[in-house]
């Protein structure tokens, strides 16, 4: 077993030793605004859980628990006008860029309501007024696309800057390559998150990769490559805004790798059985919101009742969302002949 | 009179000076001006932001420009041989293609390229991969076989909001020269032109098998037999009413194209007139393709392959007399 952890073993100290989060200035109402979208991702996915038990779910159901730091303190680190193709386990990055839960309720139970009306899946769908795009099954495939999003936005002196995901597994494709290597030698504004979870469906990082750390490979594009502990959502905040205030500059790529566990399987019908049960434990130790709680207390920025309250704000939201998806109906059947082609003219 | 490459030259050079939006991705097109010159001058007028030399990455170019689209930018990329366009297949397949179905965002993206046999390319830069395209939703495919219409569907191509392949073909390049007409010249995307009007079978085509189409029917004149030639200009969507108003004028019909016979294009428009005309019809829907086989290299193996003008006469008094 010692032998599967390897890859990331040493890089991740015991729980004591990284429990102390990266200084950031933030002021107090934003990193509570933090801990909020932190719980909202979570809290979103346990009652998404629970309707997949319901059977209301009608395909997979996809888990980001123990990965909701990436994606709410790389998010939290753009500017508005930023643009960002999260995959299916960023769902925290889409709350912060505004997405409702009930969006994405309904675009699991395939309903007529949801953002697609019915004709995508999961957390694939986009809308460029919100500065959100749409991610394909194909892994990788997305880097290429937004590394021509932030060449467009350069172009149209938008003053943005294109961030994506890839995860450990997605590393290993053409177009991670082909897609980081022209971002570079474009000197695009682009910013590239690899979340090493430790796994891809059930094949582990040491079955994808001879290298430890996947920001080694910054180096071969000639673009700064930064490491940052994943399950500190301030430590990704702020490398982040490194990431992003450099390619803003004109400072090119980034590629930051993000070191995490994915706490679940690769879905919700996956149970993870080909991992050894003591990572799981190791890794809860380390759980993100739970240390952002801790830094919260300890650094006096938060009082119990200040998270309870939050939490429970929450819940209450969460019932009023699930209740406007629940009653959302099925798409009519002809919408799936509509829309093909797009009819509009220039 | 300009060559058909002139003409796509031209078509991205006036929708270059109209439109800012429009912009070119490729290999070797900037200072070298393209494989075969369809960017040349394009650097010096417009600048590397909007000449892109690309590195070898099929996928990263097509995925760069979707990216780009999505954002409300033109481009054009070029594949330097269209049979590269295997490398980007997901891109155009999975991405640009479902887009709009799927979140209702537009890619108005255009690829396009060299297709076509008959230069002694070999199987890698000779190949008419349009079937394996025509398969995808949401794209849109072209195969123009006059320089006139190389220049209109391309402006065409470049104001479509959706994704459009274009296919040209490189046997025509420098073979065929046309008079250019004042003005924009907009050929519409979808629909076929009747290049020769006939009485007895009509062969459908496209591309550069357009060019054998009508030197055979000259060739048939002779025998009293007269051809219509329906050029489908478009291959995805397909002008079904031209189609089927072409059959139930002649009642027997070849389809002529350059590919491969199974799972092709040709395949496809046998099936809709099976389908649509069969009681117009007075003899089988007869496909006129390459065998599947790769493309072979010798002058004597690439003429045994491809269709030609023997062929398609031998094809037609065959058909005539059925």
């Amino acid at each position: 077993m010692a032998k599967l952890s390897r890859n990331w073993g040493p890089l991740h100290p015991v729980a004591d030793e990284t429990e102390r989060l990266a200084k950031s200035e933030l002021p107090r109402e934003r990193q509570l605004e933090i801990y909020r979208y932190l719980k909202l991702n979570r809290m979103t996915e346990d009652r998404l859980s629970n309707l997949y038990r319901q059977g209301k779910v009608v395909g997979g159901l996809y888990s980001s628990r123990g990965q909701e730091a990436i994606s709410v303190g790389s998010a939290y680190a753009l500017e508005p006008q930023d643009i960002v193709g999260p995959l299916i386990r960023n769902l925290g990055t889409m709350f912060v860029r505004g997405v409702q839960p009930r969006e994405v309720m309904m675009q699991y139970m395939a309903r007529a309501d949801g953002p697609t009306g019915g004709k995508d899946v999961n957390t694939h769908f986009g809308d460029l007024q919100r500065c959100l795009v749409a991610p394909i099954s194909m892994l990788g495939a997305l880097i290429p696309v937004m590394a021509g999003i932030a060449l467009a936005g350069r172009m149209q002196k938008k003053n943005l800057v294109a961030l994506t995901y890839i995860g450990d597994g997605g590393t290993s494709t053409g177009d991670f390559h082909e897609g980081l290597n022209f971002a570079a030698v474009l000197n695009v504004p682009f910013v590239l998150i690899a979340e090493h979870n430790g796994y891809a469906y059930s094949t582990p990082t040491s079955k994808q990769m001879r290298v430890k750390n996947i920001v080694t490979r910054a180096a071969a594009y000639g673009i700064p490559g930064e490491m940052v502990d994943g399950n500190d959502v301030l430590a990704v905040y702020e490398a982040t805004k490194r990431a992003v205030e450099r390619a803003r500059s004109g400072g090119g790529p980034t590629l930051i790798e993000a070191k995490t566990f994915r706490m679940r399987g690769h879905a919700e019908h996956d149970d993870a059985g080909y991992v050894p049960k003591e990572m799981f434990e190791e890794w809860k130790k380390k759980d993100p919101i739970e240390r952002f709680e801790r830094h919260l207390l300890s650094s006096g920025l938060a009082v119990e009742e200040d998270l309870k309250k939050i939490v429970a704000e929450i819940d209450e939201e969460l019932n009023r969302e699930v209740d406007a998806a629940l009653a959302s109906p099925m798409p009519p059947a002809e919408r799936a002949f509509e829309g093909v082609y797009s009819e509009v003219t220039k | 009179m300009i060559t058909y490459i002139e003409a796509i030259r031209q078509a991205m050079w006036e929708e270059m000076e109209q439109d800012e939006s429009v912009f070119l991705i490729g290999q070797d097109i900037g200072i070298y001006g393209g494989a075969f010159r369809a960017t040349a001058g394009m650097l010096e007028r417009f600048g590397p932001e909007r000449v892109i030399d690309s590195p070898i990455s099929e996928s990263a170019m097509v995925g760069m420009a979707i990216g780009a689209a999505m954002m409300g930018m033109r481009p054009v990329v070029e594949m330097q041989f269209i049979d590269f366009i295997a490398c980007a297949f997901n891109q155009i397949y999975n991405f640009a293609g479902p887009n709009h179905y799927r979140w209702g965002q537009n890619v108005p993206l255009v690829v396009r390229g060299p297709s076509g046999g008959g230069v002694r390319g070999s199987n890698f830069h000779s190949q008419n991969p349009e079937s394996i395209f025509q398969h995808g939703p949401g794209l849109k495919i072209v195969a123009p076989g006059t320089a006139v219409d190389a220049r209109g569907l391309l402006k065409a191509a470049i104001r479509d909001p959706n994704p459009v392949l274009f296919f040209e073909h490189k046997f025509l390049y420098r073979r065929i020269k046309e008079e250019i007409a004042e003005g924009d010249g907009l050929v519409p995307i979808g629909k076929a032109n009747l290049a020769r009007t006939g009485r007895d079978l009509s062969v459908i085509t496209y591309g550069a098998m357009l060019h054998v189409a009508l030197e055979a029917a000259g060739r048939l004149e002779a025998d009293g037999i007269d051809l219509e030639v329906l050029d489908l200009r478009t291959i995805k969507p397909l002008d079904d009413e031209a189609i089927l108003a072409t059959v139930r004028k002649t009642s027997r019909v070849i389809v002529l194209t350059e590919e491969q016979r199974s799972g092709s294009v040709a395949g496809e428009v046998a099936a809709r007139i099976s389908e649509h005309a069969f009681e117009w019809l007075d003899s089988p829907v007869v496909r006129l393709c390459c065998p599947d086989t790769p493309i072979p290299y010798s002058p004597t193996l690439e003429d045994a392959y491809l269709p030609n003008v023997d062929k398609l006469v031998a094809k037609v008094r065959e058909l005539a007399s059925y």
